[in-house]
């Protein structure tokens, strides 16, 4: 159980809406009835409640500035992320074409509020009634996204230097001293997915990258399906108006 | 105490004990100071008569009276009593841990309550009066170490994580609890047959209350020594820690209603009020980990790494003293200690060597010493009742709340909570039970009779629990095949991921613009890294990511193991190597690398010999129950060491190493991955190469830091380390 988030100031909330609701009602309005619309399909493929659409509607609204898209601007203008190490890659995902669910490559330079909403499916917690092969294809989305995440050139191997780029970005809140054993932690670790899934390389062979299937075997032991989620508010409320 | 009794060889312990139980025996065959309190006492006033009615007469001529020997029993009797309760606890475990079917069926609990009740026996039969544990006594000396200990023991990202869970277990849990117990009995004791008609509600509930937080001691020892899954024993664990300021404030709520005799609205209000606040201020103090107390702050930068020894002391004596005003809720008191073992747990890993063996003694001491219950048992058939209440309530309970906090908010648990968590049974550790029985004689009920009789229900429960239960939960488990905690040694990529993962997760929450758990972790990580860890740690280490220092750690036992395991030919020899990757051009670059030569080899290995006793000091792991669980000494098969001559084998045939005329050890493991130098070749006599060259330093480099010879090098060296 995670303790409920607390929206700060819930008072203060109640005016900003109807503030934004005063200047905005006419779009508002629309907006409404077009995501009513497209309820069905959307609630099909991503898997979110109407609530959580409709919530998740208003926050695209805050960040667009009540636009159709978003565009990586409007993501880095969060103040909230600016003490994230790993920000480019997080709203890089967002704009990655491999996160829709469909065979594209390469990376779109605006989101619609759909893609916007699949890419956030990646995030739903499991449900209690799923089964095992339904939790197994659940993981398998999510290690995909990280593994999409990581893999910046799409060639569908990580190879040294993109790893190495990762854990830089993880390190690169402390300074020199974290680029430094970027490279040795890097080396590790390919060492040790090279030793785990590839024992028996030859002397002459060389280790390509870590393909999909052997990243799915490293962290076979995470659970993900459990781990990576985060809570999609349910409720119709409005969280304090922050862009 | 437990690993030295593990640890040494029979024969020794045993003798040990010989030797103890002869000491024993001679104190014991002199008048039982215990025992012969009184008569001793006379003695010595009437030594010192005799010498105040010489010294007068003889003051002139020799002092031929001078007391050469005399028994001063009063002037010792406390230390002296304390001592030989040490002694008596230490004698007894060691002789437990000597005989290993014993253990094994019974546990250590069981043990300690018979030496006490034989101890209480003893008394009872010389017709002494038996020391009492006392309530102050109790929650001010005996306690802290023990919340000490468990505080600084927690787990803390399986804690954090099932925070929720946790808090609905001991909180609301042990309300119902409480109230279910008090409820029933006092149903029970209306019925007429029963003949206790004159116990009122408010007793019923008081005693409701004291004996509704469980705390599962033995249970624990259990999970930890068949390691069971991480979840279920975090949530045992958590539990026990954090029930016991609901319990110590539910009680305080009803002996202030039992005093004021009659229950207004104005005392129901701060009665609640208090009430609501206590869980998290005990909840608070463990889960405001970082954020040291203002005291330690100050011991720990002036102690710094250079007196470790001073260390456990400090942080026994902050344990100790009390920093904040409320000594009567005792919240504030669990909260204090856990502060402080918290906050020492992060930054004083050498404190736990030293503090192991007090809390345990500690323990010992509360067992035996409040089990003179004899004394106080009353025979009264009405604790029979009061037994199977509590007995047949308890077992349901939990199985209650799990299902229902599995259903609300573990939808993305994986194991069926119900199931295993059923199979938890609600055990009285006997931490508990000294609380319990510490309360009671200071229970402020009128009635003498209802004291007694409540006291033998207690005790009765405590009994029944500790020996029963106590012995059947090892059974019980293997035979419920609970799902044990999964074998993995730990993987630099699942660490990378792990922080990967909160990071993303912190970041994802922030578009979607609530403040979640993430947040909030991220926040408080955050905060103590900037504020905290500066002030408190000393030297680098405070700006160490906690990567790095997972990945220094991995490095280190890697090395460790190469030495340990000896083996002759895995220092480089290689002709040829594999480049991982090299993403300029496909065909791998030519590398050839010497061999070391034999000299230089055994050179190497005595020096890392020589540096292994200390690092390993660093990196010794502790757990909860067992001193020196050090993961090199669990695994030490033959067969594991030619897995490992094995695996080391593989790893070098792929991969280049160092030559060895730069630095001074083999790396363990060396990866070229660079796409900028292609070929080198090397040999003894060549120079060093130029450091600029050197893309990617020896892993076990820092292992050389402190016995580097060559001065020019050991500042390089010295720099690398502290990544």
């Amino acid at each position: 159980m995670i303790l409920p988030p607390p929206c700060p100031a819930p008072f203060g909330c109640g005016s900003g809406r109807r503030g934004l609701e005063a200047q905005t009602g006419s779009t508002m309005g629309g907006a409404q009835t077009r995501v009513r619309q497209l309820d069905p399909d959307l609630l099909e493929r991503t898997g979110f409640s109407p609530e959580q659409i409709n919530n998740l509607h208003k926050r695209f609204q805050q960040l667009s500035e009540n636009k159709e898209t978003i565009s990586r601007e409007s993501l880095n203008r969060i103040p909230a992320l600016a003490n994230n190490p790993i920000r480019s890659q997080i709203v890089e995902a967002f704009f990655d074409k491999r996160n829709q669910h469909g065979s594209e490559v390469g990376s779109l330079e605006e989101i619609t509020f759909e893609q916007f909403l699949m890419v956030m499916s990646h995030f739903r917690p499991p449900t209690l009634k799923m089964t095992d092969e339904e939790k197994e294809a659940a993981r398998r989305e999510k290690l995909r996204f990280l593994f999409n995440m990581h893999d910046t050139d799409g060639d569908g191997t990580i190879t040294l230097a993109e790893y190495r780029k990762v854990v830089e970005e993880l390190l690169s809140k402390c300074g020199t001293i974290g680029q430094e054993a970027a490279k040795e932690i890097t080396d590790a670790a390919m060492l040790e997915v090279a030793s785990t899934n590839a024992p028996h390389m030859g002397p002459e062979d060389f280790y390509e990258g870590i393909t999909f299937q052997h990243f799915e075997q490293i962290l076979k032991g995470l659970e993900m399906e459990s781990r990576m989620h985060i809570r999609f508010l349910d409720t119709a409320t409005m969280h304090c108006g922050k862009s | 105490m437990a690993g030295l009794g593990s640890g040494t060889s029979p024969r020794l312990a045993g003798f040990v004990s010989l030797s103890l139980l002869v000491f024993v025996a001679v104190i014991a065959a002199s008048p039982d100071p215990v025992v012969g309190a009184n008569e001793t006492l006379r003695r010595p006033s009437g030594d010192s008569l005799e010498d105040s009615h010489h010294h007068p007469k003889n003051s002139t001529e020799h002092r031929k009276a001078f007391p050469v020997l005399a028994f001063n029993y009063e002037h010792v009797s406390k230390p002296f009593v304390i001592s030989l309760w040490i002694l008596l606890a230490l004698l007894m475990k060691l002789g437990f841990h000597i005989i290993p079917r014993v253990s094994h069926v019974v546990p250590e609990s069981c043990l300690l309550i018979f030496v006490g009740l034989l101890v209480g026996g003893v008394i009872k039969a010389m017709d002494q009066t038996p020391p009492v544990l006392d309530t102050k006594l109790f929650f001010l000396y005996l306690l802290p170490p023990i919340i000490l200990d468990a505080g600084y023991f927690l787990p803390i990202r399986p804690f954090t994580e099932n925070m929720g869970t946790i808090l609905v277990f001991a909180v609301v849990g042990t309300l119902w609890n409480a109230f279910f117990i008090g409820g029933m009995m006092f149903a029970v004791c209306q019925i007429e047959a029963a003949q206790v008609g004159h116990v009122d509600l408010l007793s019923c509930l008081l005693f409701g209350s004291i004996i509704s937080a469980v705390d599962p001691v033995a249970v624990l020892a259990v999970f930890e020594e068949i390691h069971i899954n991480e979840l279920l024993h975090i949530l045992v664990f958590g539990e026990s820690l954090l029930n016991d300021a609901v319990t110590v404030v539910l009680y305080h709520l009803f002996e202030e209603f039992a005093h004021e005799g009659a229950v207004t609205v104005g005392t129901r209000c701060s009665g609640w009020s208090r009430f609501s606040w206590s869980p998290w201020g005990s909840h608070g103090g463990r889960h405001l980990r970082r954020p040291g107390s203002l005291h330690v702050p100050l011991y720990v930068t002036l102690a710094g790494y250079r007196a470790p020894l001073c260390l456990p002391l400090q942080l026994h004596g902050l344990s100790l003293c009390r920093g904040l005003p409320s000594v009567r809720d005792h919240v504030f008191d669990c909260m204090w200690c856990n502060y402080a073992a918290l906050c020492g747990s992060q930054h004083l890993p050498q404190v736990l060597h030293h503090n192991k063996v007090l809390p345990e003694d500690v323990e010992q001491r509360q067992r035996d010493t409040h089990l003179h219950l004899p004394g106080s048992v009353d025979s009264g058939g009405s604790s029979q009742l009061e037994l199977d209440l509590c007995h047949l309530h308890t077992h349901p309970l939990p199985a209650v709340q799990s299902a229902w906090s599995h259903r609300s908010d573990l939808h993305h648990q994986q194991i069926p909570y119900y199931q295993t968590y059923q199979k938890r049974p609600v055990h009285c550790g006997l931490r508990w039970l000294a609380r319990r029985y510490s309360l009671l004689a200071g229970f402020l009920l009128t009635d003498t009779e209802k004291k007694d009789m409540f006291l033998t229900a207690i005790i009765t429960v405590i009994f029944f629990t500790v020996f029963v239960q106590g012995m059947t939960i090892r059974p019980l488990v293997e035979l419920l095949a609970v799902k044990k905690k999964k074998e993995s040694k730990a993987s630099i990529n699942e660490e990378i991921h792990t922080q990967f993962l909160d990071h993303l997760l912190t970041g994802i929450e922030d578009i979607c613009g609530h403040y979640g758990h993430h947040h909030w972790k991220d926040k408080l990580n955050r905060f103590n890294k900037t504020y905290v860890k500066k002030w408190l740690i000393a030297g680098d280490r405070s700006t160490q990511p906690q990567l790095i220092s997972f990945y220094n750690k991995m490095e280190m036992k890697e090395a460790m193991m190469l030495v340990e395991s000896g083996s002759a030919a895995k220092l480089p020899s290689l002709a040829s190597a594999a480049s991982l990757q090299n993403t300029q051009q496909r065909a791998p670059p030519k590398r050839v690398i010497p061999s070391i030569s034999k000299t230089r080899e055994q050179e190497i290995r005595k020096i890392l010999r020589a540096n292994l006793q200390k690092t390993r000091q660093r990196l010794r792991s502790y757990s909860r129950h067992d001193l020196f669980s050090d993961p090199f000494e669990d695994n030490m098969s033959e067969i594991r060491f030619r897995k490992q001559r094995v695996q080391m084998e593989r790893r070098m045939s792929h991969y280049l190493t160092v030559p060895a005329n730069r630095q001074e050890t083999p790396s363990v493991r060396k990866v070229w991955f660079e796409p900028e130098h292609k070929v080198y070749t090397y040999d003894d006599s060549e120079s060093p190469r130029d450091g600029a060259a050197l893309e990617t330093p020896p892993d076990s480099v820092s292992l050389l830091s402190e016995s580097s010879q060559r001065p020019g090098q050991s500042s390089t060296v010295k720099k690398r380390r502290r990544c």
